[in-house]
């Protein structure tokens, strides 16, 4: 388990250090930007605040410097939002972990059903019609079926609510705020949902496929238990194992994706931080937004091999 | 397991109905990048009629006319050469990063496949679309960056499927016996090992052009595609605010990816079929 954590940080480590060379090499100088902003141009004054960054020092303790200040969790200054970074991202932060949090357990329930059920009688419509809607979730773009979502459901059909977070204007408490913040996730979540569940849908089927095969499995039939709890307990629990692993991999990426929704959805979570940030080429926020996401995403990878231990008790963590 | 002939590739590809139909379509956008600027002759940059003109109303404006009034299917035939071109490029230059990358570990082994795949394995962690959007938008929106961000992003499963490859397959007696006639190791690694490797590798890229256009489609929705090319993707982010206004829009570039990209994955499973000759027990 330490070689894990210990590897969760140097990925950590390595994210930082790219981080910090693509600060050094987003277009515009900071002094220039800041000695700029102060209305001062002369080379005296930028100068001396090249001296105040340390940015006259070479490049090796720069990074040495500035990853110092990330373990402190100091993610600079977004200087066109007048605010620290991480107190920006860290307002967002709960919107985009209901999001991803709810679209990931919608997709790997709705994925793992789906998937065991096509794999349950191979060559029949249930098994092709499973198929053919993985495949197209699969390969249609996030952002578009984002936009298809509303549409169809809140142009044409008015049932659901197709933008931010809560109604505007509503003060509502307690539960009606609960159930409005509900309302409005159901089309986020769900679309971001839909692409993640084709991935698991036809990994659980392949996987339970390969595990049918397997001697124990025809053991199992040969002894006579029951066809119901082989599908189950033999079959199933198998199959599961890299499809928990591909789970810890995408949950990552989802955070990635949640970009695309938050942006169509209008959702107040780091992914619309981000592409605010894109807009308005606020680097600072774009990278932070960048390493808070890559944290998560190996965070997620660790939270993933703790849940392999439990599913699977042959593997311990060395 | 080496290329197998034509006859039987086909045989076994045929029999995969999904993957006939990936051909068709994907023959048919190939179609279109090269006869497109015929059927619609319009750049598709122009202001060329009335913005918001509905689709099929207008004579030669089949799909309709933006806000700004430019053809939407002259925008499609042009974003068609634009999808597959960095779809392509991007997949050439990820299966060199991650076929070198991936032979060097599997041939050599030891110290150099550890050190190699744990970089592998810590670049995979990094969620590979918020690492694209950071590197194109730092390096400023052109089809270059894109093309280098999604091959960044896209070559460690190369490399992992590489080297897996070539651990099995450098314990074969050919091998050893190109080494024993004296053959050079980039020798062996090139014409020895890498041919009998083709197989899973050419399945792996039809998926991966898939993938490419899938992405680079969301960075042009993003406002990170190339300013210079219409994209498909653009085309659909361009329609976001106007989305109650001006449907078709929004829905037609995004049919296009839709179709593009299912026919690749589905090529992508034909080929694995085609060049696996294990299945042709299978009735």
């Amino acid at each position: 388990m330490l070689t894990r954590v210990a590897q969760g940080l140097l990925a950590l480590m390595l994210i930082a250090t790219v981080n910090f060379l693509l600060i050094r090499a987003a277009p515009g100088d900071p002094v220039s930007v800041m000695a700029g902003e102060a209305g001062a141009s002369d080379a005296q004054y930028v100068a001396q605040l090249r001296r105040e960054f340390g940015l006259d020092k070479p490049l090796s303790t720069q990074l040495g410097t500035y990853l110092g200040r990330v373990a402190k969790l100091d993610l600079g200054y977004s200087y066109r939002q007048q605010q620290p970074v991480l107190k920006l991202i860290a307002e967002r932060l709960p919107a985009t972990l209901l999001l991803t949090g709810s679209a990931f357990a919608l997709s790997l329930l709705f994925g793992v059903v789906l998937g065991a059920m096509a794999s349950k009688r191979v060559g029949s419509w249930l098994d092709s019609a499973i198929t053919v809607v993985a495949l197209v979730f699969y390969a249609m773009p996030l952002y578009w079926l984002a936009m298809m979502a509303v549409l169809v459901f809140t142009v044409q059909l008015d049932w659901l609510p197709g933008f931010g977070f809560f109604t505007v204007g509503s003060d509502a408490t307690g539960l009606a705020r609960a159930w409005d913040i509900a309302q409005h996730l159901v089309m986020p979540s769900l679309t971001l949902a839909l692409f993640y569940m084709a991935v698991y849908a036809r990994m659980t089927r392949a996987s339970m496929l390969e595990v049918a095969q397997m001697d124990f499995v025809k053991t199992a039939r040969a002894k006579g238990v029951r066809p119901g709890r082989i599908q189950r307990s033999h079959i199933l629990r198998n199959a599961l194992l890299p499809v928990v692993t591909l789970a810890g991999i995408q949950a990552g990426g989802m955070i990635g994706g949640a970009v695309l929704t938050e942006t169509v959805f209008a959702w107040p979570g780091i992914g619309r931080l981000m592409f605010d940030a894109l807009l308005q080429r606020d680097y600072n926020l774009l990278l932070g937004c960048f390493l808070v996401t890559a944290a998560v995403a190996v965070l997620f990878n660790l939270l993933t091999d703790l849940v392999y231990t439990l599913v699977d008790p042959r593997i311990e963590l060395g | 397991m080496s290329l197998p002939s034509k006859n039987s590739f086909w045989r076994r590809y045929r029999r995969n109905r999904g993957a006939v139909f990936g051909l068709v379509v994907l023959l048919l956008v190939a179609l279109l990048v090269a006869f497109g600027p015929l059927l619609a002759s319009h750049d598709p940059w122009d202001m060329v009629e009335q913005p918001f003109l509905q689709p099929g109303q207008t004579a030669g404006f089949a799909l309709g006319t933006d806000t700004m009034g430019r053809d939407i299917l002259s925008g499609i035939v042009m974003g068609a050469r634009i999808s597959l071109l960095i779809g392509v490029v991007s997949t050439v230059v990820s299966l060199l990063i991650g076929v070198t990358i991936g032979a060097l570990a599997g041939y050599f082994g030891r110290w150099v496949d550890a050190t190699l795949m744990r970089f592998t394995e810590l670049f995979q962690a990094i969620p590979s679309f918020a690492l694209a959007i950071v590197l194109v938008a730092i390096f400023e929106p052109s089809v270059k960056s894109i093309v280098v961000a999604i091959s960044l992003v896209s070559w460690p499963p190369v490399a992992r499927l590489v080297r897996g490859e070539f651990l099995t397959l450098r314990q074969r007696d050919f091998v050893a016996a190109a080494q024993l006639a004296g053959q050079s190791t980039p020798r062996i690694i090139l014409t020895q090992i890498l041919p009998n490797a083709a197989s899973p590798i050419v399945v792996m890229a039809s998926l991966m052009v898939a993938t490419a256009i899938l992405l680079e489609s969301s960075l042009s929705f993003l406002g990170l595609g190339d300013p210079n090319q219409m994209s498909w993707g653009y085309m659909v982010g361009a329609a976001r605010t106007v989305l109650r206004q001006a449907w078709w829009m929004a829905v037609f570039p995004g049919v296009a990816i839709l179709l593009t990209v299912l026919a690749l994955n589905l090529v992508g499973e034909g080929l694995n079929d085609g060049l696996n000759a294990r299945l042709d027990g299978r009735t």
